[in-house]
């Protein structure tokens, strides 16, 4: 990359955050306020929009849901995505190739298009309404590329090493334990992040499966902006808390994520 | 990817086939489950007819004759390829450029990630309700600020609702464009830059020799990723425009949302859903071809 200074980064970033700092300002504010005048600042700041968050558990309760299935998810994708990738990246078995094309396909299918069957399985399964359910939903994109990224950072530790943990006598999961999952601490973080972000945006599915004992933020919101006159304050605080979840991952996870994207080992 | 090159010293074909099958296991298991299963359901409507979704009555391919035939299917389907060509016109060239423009360390290319991720993370409802009220009069920013120019931001137009949306998904999503690459410039070691340096070297030819080379990868994954998710996109449209004005805005999986589950026409939907797959298909096997060149390959994976 070039090491002239250039604006252009932060001009992008500039714009970008535009949007989110009227997210924020709006959550400020009360439905009166924003249908009569437009102030661009906080003008008469209110906290009152999250005060009706925070009363009402139908409404926090949106962000635990979320949270669990999404949290499930990661753990799910991640788990079963390290050995694959292991394989992908170590051995040369029959079928290797179709195989890696085949895990990819999987993250090309449409939500919309698996929503009917997974409502007809998951009844089957009694897990409608459930955590799980949204969790497993969710594999179906995430597993795929957790895969791809993975095999990605596990080629770039040198083969080198495998020889010799196993001239030292270290089985398998020993070797995992001890020496390949630390040294691909990072892109196991930038996996997670992928995870995280695909799963938390989700919301056809999230909110297919549930009714009302996971129903996550996204169906909270999808009701109450459905109404005739939403109420867009309301809305928009909503908003703003469901930026919390994913800001905190990046800033607890900066270190593993820089270091992991730097690795310039994503593919 | 770099699929393994020669055989293990020491470790036959046999055992290598059932380690690799073996520690593959756990995720077949969880893709059987969450893709390979729905999809045979949406296969199975896709060949019958239901009634309420109890009983099914084998029909061949009429649904595909009948939605082959359609107007509606051919229009969402065009929208919906229009719509993820204008996201990647747009997202593709304005993630590099971001990516080429970082800087490479320090607190501000760290900075600048955090801070980049945040679009990213923010749920598709919660983008769909903030771009709604960013072109309500008074209430929204960008209403507001087009308005000074005698810029009417008016949604009942299908081309401002179609820019809107293209505007809303460059936000949401270039920044993985952008993360993507930086990550793949990255990999480039500082030697190269000083090579390219002591030779003279444009700024071009560094992108077209250096830099580009080492994107080629990760670009295709930046591609194929948007390319899919535009392809597919629901919720967002759904809020902001609804599908409209008129069906200006409804997408593929809207069509099939609404067939699915508004008219519960399982064998329609199947049908469309059967379709949209084979041209996913298509399109991810030539992504996958580019990726891994038969050259490489031959070395590699699939001379196994």
């Amino acid at each position: 990359m070039n090491n002239r200074r250039s604006f252009a980064p932060a001009i992008y970033v500039g714009l970008l955050l535009v949007p989110i700092y009227w997210l924020f300002i709006m959550s400020l504010k009360t439905t009166k306020e924003i249908e009569s005048s437009f102030i661009p600042y906080p003008h008469a700041p209110t906290l009152e929009n999250f005060k009706v968050i925070f009363d009402d558990p139908s409404w926090y309760l949106g962000y635990v849901n979320a949270l669990i299935y999404v949290v499930i998810n990661v753990a799910i994708s991640v788990t079963v995505a390290i050995p694959a990738a292991y394989a992908f990246s170590r051995y040369r078995f029959f079928g290797a190739r179709i195989l890696f094309f085949g895990f990819l396909t999987f993250r090309m299918m449409a939500p919309a298009i698996l929503l009917v069957p997974f409502v007809q399985i998951f009844s089957e399964l009694n897990l409608i309404d459930t955590h799980v359910a949204v969790a497993i939903a969710h594999c179906f994109f995430n597993v795929p590329i957790a895969v791809w990224i993975l095999e990605g950072f596990i080629s770039s530790i040198p083969r080198e090493m495998d020889d010799s943990a196993r001239v030292d006598g270290y089985g398998l999961i020993r070797y995992f334990r001890k020496i390949l999952l630390p040294q691909i601490a990072p892109g196991i973080a930038v996996t997670a992040f992928f995870c995280f972000m695909f799963s938390w945006v989700e919301a056809l599915l999230a909110n297919g499966l549930t009714v009302v004992e996971a129903k996550p933020i996204n169906g909270i919101m999808t009701r109450a902006g459905s109404v005739l006159a939403a109420d867009m304050p309301l809305l928009a605080a909503a908003g703003v808390l469901g930026l919390i979840p994913g800001v905190a991952l990046i800033v607890f996870m900066r270190n593993h994520l820089a270091r992991g994207f730097s690795m310039g080992r994503i593919v | 990817m770099k699929f393994v090159r020669g055989p293990r010293g020491g470790m036959n074909s046999e055992r290598q086939n059932l380690l690799g099958y073996t520690l593959l296991l756990p995720a077949v298991l969880v893709l059987t489950l969450c893709g390979v299963l729905p999809m045979a359901f949406v296969a199975y409507y896709s060949l019958h007819d239901t009634f309420g979704g109890n009983s099914f009555i084998w029909v061949g391919t009429d649904w595909f004759e009948q939605i082959l035939a359609a107007p509606e299917f051919h229009a969402a389907l065009a929208r919906s390829l229009g719509f993820s060509a204008l996201a990647l016109a747009i997202e593709v060239p304005l993630g590099i450029y971001v990516a080429l423009r970082m800087p490479t360390k320090g607190v501000m290319a760290a900075v600048y990630i955090v801070l980049m991720t945040i679009p990213l993370l923010t749920p598709s409802i919660v983008v769909g309700y903030l771009w709604t009220a960013m072109t309500l009069p008074k209430a929204g920013l960008l209403y507001e600020a087009l308005a000074p120019f005698g810029l009417n931001l008016n949604m009942n137009k299908p081309v401002t609702a179609w820019l809107v949306l293209a505007a809303m998904d460059t936000w949401h999503w270039t920044s993985l464009v952008v993360l993507l690459c930086f990550a793949g410039l990255r990999s480039i070691p500082d030697d190269y830059y000083r090579a390219a340096r002591i030779d003279g070297a444009s700024n071009w030819s560094v992108f077209r020799y250096i830099q580009f080379p080492k994107l080629r990868t990760v670009l295709l994954v930046a591609v194929l990723l948007r390319f899919v998710d535009s392809f597919i996109i629901y919720t967002e449209p759904y809020v902001v425009t609804h599908g409209g004005p008129g069906v200006s805005t409804t997408f593929l999986s809207h069509e099939l949302v609404l067939t699915a589950l508004v008219e519960f026409n399982l064998g329609e939907a199947g049908a469309m859903a059967v379709v949209y797959f084979l041209i996913v298909l298509c399109v991810s096997w030539a992504f996958f071809r580019l990726v891994v060149p038969r050259s490489r390959s031959k070395s590699g994976i699939a001379a196994s």
